[in-house]
């Protein structure tokens, strides 16, 4: 059976761009039998239509599809651009600069480096020893894990692009101007000493010369590591979804989490912080609050205070940093967070 | 004796890697010693930026994310080749 299986199961990385071809056409053409698919599916259940339960169950059927389809398209994509910004590469291009434009550099490059909040200390120790600015380095330490990949793939296809777009620049944002604030404030000396006396090393980029099929490969990799592990939260959180969409009333969170009350934006941030979950675990929540008439500022401020400032992360950063930079850079952070909240409840 | 060390602080793809070698070093025949390495001054030590790091006879050769079996059997084959004189 396995000697079977196994040259149809390498064949992608032999004939990488056939695959590729393959799937793009493979991926539009279930996109587009979504709709009538879901509402094949609900038909053939006995419920109506237009009941509550027929329009839930509508929403479920035609929603999971999309958004799996959507995340496993793009965590393949990115799997493959994050195959040539390796973090040594991304380190590389920052060591050496000067503030200011490096803040910004060091945002974007957060969004294509591939993180894990379990790296996040090694990943800080090689940025600065390799003579990476302090303030550079929290640029990018803020924007890689709250601005990705999957935050964003459910944001478009929960929200629509105007809520995908708005995350992504103000995301950058705060992460930009937090670094550059950090940078300014001069608090090299609050690294831990352990830290300061690292020899300082050079950033060296090793060979990369990977093929076609070898990136594919890492896009496979990306797909089985991150599309497993979130599913069963992006079930969970369409489901609720779903439900809301029937039978909560409608302006149940309107009520504590609209725009008019002004101690709503700190409320979600404080929250926020000891909630300690990935962007798919809170996209439910999100989801929910939104539905139920909570300003979009509140939300999203909400939603960037669970995945930027957890508690676990500085519990692991309090290893290289002092207390008062850590201090600094939740107060810095969280500062960003609020004013996103309050320009976003207050513009739209 | 291949000497293998996974660097990372005790996250789930450290401990994932570390059983993954070990499981392939059984499955071959070959004789390991495996060790976790902890100690943040000791992973940075290795250059390592992402965990988990694999360093095999002290050279890294693997960063970031739990490494594919075949790339496993790759490096152990590598690795035990040097052992092979001794056999003759």
């Amino acid at each position: 059976m396995d000697a079977v299986l196994a040259p149809l199961r390498r064949w992608p990385s032999r004939q990488p761009l056939l695959f590729l071809l393959l799937a793009v056409a493979a991926w539009f053409g279930l996109y587009l039998t979504l709709t009538p698919a879901a509402e094949a599916l609900v038909a053939v259940l006995p419920v109506e239509r237009d009941s509550h339960l027929g329009g839930a169950l509508q929403f479920f059927f035609y929603d999971t599809p999309k958004v799996l389809l959507l995340l496993t398209g793009i965590v393949f994509i990115m799997g493959m651009v994050n195959s040539w910004f390796t973090p040594e590469r991304t380190r590389a291009l920052l060591a050496g600069r000067t503030e200011g434009m490096a803040n910004v550099m060091a945002a974007s490059l957060g969004i294509v480096t591939p993180f894990c909040s379990c790296s996040a200390v090694p990943l800080f120790i090689g940025f600065v020893q390799a003579g990476v600015p302090l303030g550079v380095t929290f640029s990018f330490l803020i924007s890689a894990p709250m601005v990705n990949e999957v935050a964003l793939t459910l944001l478009f296809a929960l929200f629509g692009w105007e809520v995908g777009l708005l995350y992504l620049g103000l995301g950058l944002t705060v992460a930009i101007v937090a670094g550059w604030v950090i940078g300014r404030l001069k608090m090299e000396v609050y690294l831990e000493d352990w830290v300061r006396d690292m020899p300082h090393t050079a950033a060296a980029v090793g060979e990369d010369r990977l093929s076609l099929g070898e990136r594919l490969d890492a896009g496979f990799a990306a797909v089985r590591e991150i599309v497993g592990k979130v599913w069963p939260y992006i079930i969970g959180g369409i489901a609720i979804g779903a439900a809301i969409h029937g039978y909560v009333p409608g302006d149940f969170m309107a009520s504590f989490m609209g725009r008019d009350a002004w101690w709503t934006v700190p409320l979600a941030v404080v929250i926020g912080v000891p909630m300690y979950t990935n962007a798919a675990g809170v996209i439910p929540i999100v989801q929910a609050l939104l539905a139920k008439g909570a300003a979009l500022g509140t939300v999203l401020a909400f939603m960037m205070s669970v995945i930027a400032l957890s508690l676990p992360e500085m519990v692991i950063l309090r290893k290289v940093l002092k207390p008062r930079l850590i201090a600094t850079f939740i107060a810095v952070v969280a500062s960003g967070i609020l004013l996103v909240g309050y320009v976003f409840n207050a513009v739209l | 004796m291949i000497d293998i060390k996974v660097l990372g602080s005790g996250c789930t793809n450290c401990r994932n890697t570390g059983a993954l070698i070990e499981d392939v070093a059984r499955a071959r025949g070959i004789a390991v010693s495996l060790r976790k390495v902890e100690a943040l001054p000791e992973i940075m030590r290795y250059g390592v930026m992402s965990t988990p790091g694999v360093v095999i006879d002290g050279k890294v050769v693997h960063a970031g994310g739990v490494p594919s079996r075949a790339k496993i059997e790759q490096w152990l084959d590598a690795a035990g080749h040097h052992f092979l004189p001794d056999l003759d």
